[in-house]
């Protein structure tokens, strides 16, 4: 090291992730580490790696799609594949990569040194690819993977067609439970961070929002996945011990499994959306150049979110037998959640107004995404309505709505994460110039691909079907081609990733002239953050324009980084 | 709300592109006049636009074949006028400060420092809270014009579900006569499953078609035996009454992958058909998974759910032949499973249920069979899945070829 032909840090160098120049620390990414930022990329990396599989799955689907018969692959290959890409696309990427900025970006944003429990971290960071590999093993059993979809609603999922013990759908089970497990300790483990772990003066209402609205996801998780966790091991064993829990014959009900699935399920959306949230939030003051509109309103609008989706579930049960009533109150409690969510949105708007706009491929996708998501919220009100919903539940409408929400908010969310964070994480520029090819030709393809979805669902193409009546041929193609250009989309920002992490510009410790205590922090971080120096938060975030400092002796802060 | 935005926000309308060298302008909004005049013009294209797209709701729909229909077309309308005028504004919003508050490459300058503003909170809080609660209470008002929910009866499986609707006997003449996925579903325990694929191991399409014709004949003469001139009396009454009488309840049975539909009188259909403009109560029932019945042109869709028979009431209102879909994933041949709803006048109904009462019973034409039946004549490739159920035997069978109108 001492040969490198770069100076660091003294702190860098102690550091157990890659420093630039160091030939052999990208080894360190494949070992089990209990730092938070070596455990963050770690996630980031892996769940990439199963977008392009999920990604991958979703093509051949929209390949199949492409003509009104199933004549590309059999259909029961079809249910196989778009019940893994829901699966891979949600517990192997979205997850995971969110865990992934949560390690990355708690600890430095609060000014902790690591994680509360590091080696609970660790821990619940190698049952990833533990889960992960036991969804992909699905695939080579006898009879193929879980082809019930994501839901695996009993009785079809514990039919067992060839009535083999371990089956593609018991791996999954089995994978979804230990995604669960892992989640719960990640969940444990954030929360406490956030609330003990806090720089001196950093009270709530000088938390970054991003901190804020992890706490309001894992607090989701904490609530609603022991839920699902039950359910998953109930099902289990109806598919593999005989048992009755959700089996008529036996006195159980499959509506149950319903409840325990969407009791959970739909909060998931919430623990996914919410950080992404809580990257708008971040964003936008630091290209806006202005303060965070409302920011106390903003903070405690997510825990509005969080309260109204713990009891929202049935309304993905209104055509199943529930009865008038619930269908009235659940449609009430759903449509509520656009008061906190529209707060957010204005807020959004109202830091873009008048500020001056630094267009970053990481500003650009976050305004795609707040575009994509006011859409998406409409769509989702229109859904929430019984009468509409009767109509549209179970359509392509509503695989039109989620993936306008998964991928065109949150996946544009997480994009836009990336463009931000990686120079402090990596220490190396990405590309500006092949980021907004990457950004153009998403928001385009996703439109493309996502708009005419809506369409066909209106005209009554049910979801998950392999094979359509000609008259929705048209919808189909155009989504088709959509999809295709989507995964044209993800080469400039793979290629963008991997050169500029090899050889991008050096980058500074705030490239974009942002406030917040990450960005007090060399590029990347030393191992323990502020170690023993911790500062002393004295002001809200957000600070731009003000001109007053974050923390106490901010010029000492800002003078050791310029020595290093 | 987005006009509120505007109007708040509306003073830099005036105050033009940045760099324009006027100060930052902080006079009270309500006074500049050109800010008001540029607001007025948005909102009202705004308007216009989400009128004009509201008027674009029928182009995007099947025809409307139920009473239902128009009703859920209206609320589905307003939706889309206030969301188009939501969408609109915010991206004018979005618009504007792309194209008048970005800033040059080297200029690195703050915005105004504004960190919130009370009223305009209080605002845009209230404004969907008000819009959220107009739009619920009118979808509860259309749901009690609807009423379309009959009641739930929890039953111990496929056999009680029978037993339930009248047709015990009968379906356990059809089920011995060799349903692999009735007896996979009426049967219990893990080992069972694995009849299902029975069929498949024996590879001979002769033994399905001799079970098949064994349970055609027992069948036959269930339905000779079962007194149905009481239940036609019912089915045709006249149409003269002024509140049309309701026909049914028809029962609806949904296979892995079939429908089947069986009328008061006895009569079994491949299709559902249904006289124009009286109201028909369909009772739901599952022999295996759960199935979801989707009407696209009625704008209904129902679950049907194993353990549970559920009644389902609607009124069809427009002649013609509509799909019938499957709605909720029902495993490998889940997009075959679909078929037709016809809707005849009075007259052509107790015509087409008189030709039907009398017609022998056929194995009704299924998709789902002849795809099965092809991928074990290419060697049974592909993932594991059960067996379809035999076709149902039907007096009158699916007319595949004809054209549906939505």
């Amino acid at each position: 090291m001492s040969t490198a032909p770069i100076r660091f840090d003294p702190r860098v160098l102690r550091a157990p992730h890659p420093v630039p120049g160091a030939p052999d620390n990208w080894r360190r990414f494949f070992t089990f580490n209990t730092d938070a930022k070596v455990i963050g990329i770690q996630y980031i990396a892996l769940a990439l790696l199963f977008l392009l599989v999920g990604g991958l799955l979703a093509m051949i689907m929209r390949g199949e799609l492409l003509t009104p018969p199933a004549d590309l692959i059999d259909p029961t290959v079809y249910n196989g594949l778009y019940t893994m890409h829901g699966t891979v696309m949600l517990f192997l990427f979205l997850f995971p990569i969110l865990n992934g900025f949560n390690n990355l970006l708690i600890p430095p944003m609060i000014g902790a040194p690591d994680m509360a429990f590091p080696r609970l971290n660790a821990l619940a960071f190698w049952m990833f690819p533990l889960f992960g590999v036991i969804l992909m093993a699905s695939f080579l059993v006898p009879g193929g993977p879980a082809s019930s979809g994501w839901w695996a609603y009993p009785p079809l999922s514990t039919q067992n067609p060839l009535g083999l013990l371990v089956n593609g759908q018991f791996l999954w089970i089995l994978a979804v439970a230990i995604s669960g497990v892992s989640s719960i300790l990640g969940a444990v483990n954030f929360c406490t961070t956030i609330m003990r772990m806090r720089a001196p003066g950093m009270g709530w209402f000088r938390l970054p929002i991003f901190c804020w609205t992890a706490l309001a996801a894992q607090t989701i998780q904490l609530a609603g996945l022991p839920v699902l966790t039950a359910g998953a091991v109930m099902l289990l064993f109806d598919l593999s011990f005989g048992t009755s829990f959700f089996r008529p014959e036996g006195g159980g009900d499959p509506m149950l499994y319903q409840h325990f699935f969407w009791f959970y399920s739909h909060p998931a959306v919430y623990v996914m959306v919410l950080p992404v949230f809580g990257f708008f939030s971040e964003i936008f003051p630091v290209y806006a150049r202005k303060p965070l509109f409302g920011y106390h309103v903003v903070a405690i609008a997510s825990f509005g979110i969080v309260l109204l989706s713990l009891i929202v579930w049935v309304h993905h049960m209104f055509t199943s037998g529930t009865p008038q009533w619930m269908r009235h109150l659940f449609m009430v409690t759903t449509m509520l959640i656009a008061v906190p969510t529209g707060i957010k949105v204005f807020a959004w708007l109202a830091t873009l107004w008048r500020g001056k706009l630094w267009l970053t491929t990481a500003m650009l996708f976050a305004m795609g995404g707040v575009f994509n998501f006011i859409f998406a919220g409409i769509t989702g009100v229109m859904l929430a309505t019984v009468p509409v919903d009767v109509h549209v539940g179970n359509t392509y409408f509503v695989v039109g709505h989620f993936h306008t929400v998964i991928f065109s908010t949150i996946t544009f969310g997480v994009y836009a994460a990336i463009y931000h964070w990686f120079a402090k994480f990596t220490g190396r520029m990405l590309y500006e110039g092949l980021g907004k090819v990457h950004f153009l030709l998403t928001f385009l393809a996703a439109q493309l691909n996502f708009l005419p979805m809506h369409w066909a669902g209106l005209m009554g193409m049910p979801r998950r079907v392999a094979a359509y009546d000609p008259e929705f041929a048209l919808a189909n193609v155009l989504a088709s081609l959509g999809a295709f250009l989507l995964g044209v989309a993800t080469i400039p920002f793979l290629l963008n990733l991997v050169s500029s992490w090899v050889r991008g510009a050096r980058a500074p410790a705030n490239p974009w002239q942002a406030i917040g205590l990450e960005w007090l922090l060399p590029s990347p971080p030393p191992a323990e953050n502020f170690e023993h120096d911790v500062p002393t938060v004295i002001s809200a975030p957000y600070g731009y324009g003000l001109g007053h400092p974050l923390v106490a002796d901010q010029e000492r802060y800002e003078a050791r980084l310029q020595e290093a | 709300m987005s006009d509120s935005v505007s109007t708040a926000t509306g003073s830099g309308a005036t105050s033009g592109p940045q760099g324009s060298g006027t100060p930052p302008d902080r006079r009270d909004p309500g006074l500049d006049r050109g800010a008001v005049v540029l607001v007025t013009l948005g909102v009202g294209l705004d308007l216009l636009a989400s009128r004009w797209l509201m008027d674009q709701v029928p182009h995007w729909l099947p025809p409307q074949a139920s009473t239902a229909a128009p009703l859920v077309d209206d609320l589905f309308g307003l939706e889309v006028g206030i969301g188009c005028f939501l969408l609109l504004g915010c991206t004018a919003v979005m618009v504007w400060t792309l194209l008048f508050d970005r800033t040059g490459r080297y200029d690195r300058d703050d915005g105004e420092p504004i960190e919130g503003n009370l009223t305009l909170e209080i605002t845009w809080t209230l404004i969907p809270l008000v819009l959220v609660l107009l739009i619920a209470w009118q979808a509860i008002r259309v749901n009690g014009q609807l009423a379309s929910l009959g009641g739930k009866v929890r039953v111990a499986g496929a056999a009680e579900a029978l037993r339930l609707v009248g047709l015990e006997g009968v379906e356990e003449i059809a089920a011995a006569g060799g349903a692999p996925g009735v007896d996979a579903a009426a049967g219990a325990a893990a080992p069972d499953h694995s009849s299902a694929l029975r069929p498949a191991q024996a590879g001979s399409a002769a033994a399905i078609a001799q079970a098949s014709e064994r349970s055609t004949a027992a069948l036959a003469a269930a339905q000779r035996s079962s007194p149905r001139a009481a239940a036609g009396a019912t089915v045709a009454s006249p149409p003269a009454g002024p509140p049309p009488a309701e026909l049914g309840p028809v029962v609806v049975i949904a296979r892995q992958w079939s429908w089947e539909f069986i009328y008061p009188n006895g009569v079994r259909s491949g299709e559902l058909h249904l006289p124009l403009n009286r109201p028909v109560r369909l009772r739901l029932l599952s022999l295996d998974v759960l199935h979801g019945l989707s009407i696209p042109a009625f704008r209904l869709r129902q679950d049907v759910v194993p353990g549970s028979v559920i009644d389902y009431r609607l009124t069809p209102s427009r002649e013609g032949r509509y799909r019938l879909r499957d709605s909720l994933f029902s495993g490998a041949y889940f997009a075959a499973n679909q078929t037709d709803v016809v809707v005849e006048s009075e007259e052509a109904f107790s015509h087409w249920l008189e030709t039907a009462l009398a017609s022998p019973l056929v194995p009704n034409p299924n998709l789902a069979s002849d795809l099965w039946e092809q991928r074990l004549r290419q060697g049974n490739r592909g993932w594991a899945t059960v067996a379809p159920a035999a076709p149902p035997l039907v007096n009158a069978p699916l007319d595949a070829t004809a054209p549906h109108a939505g």
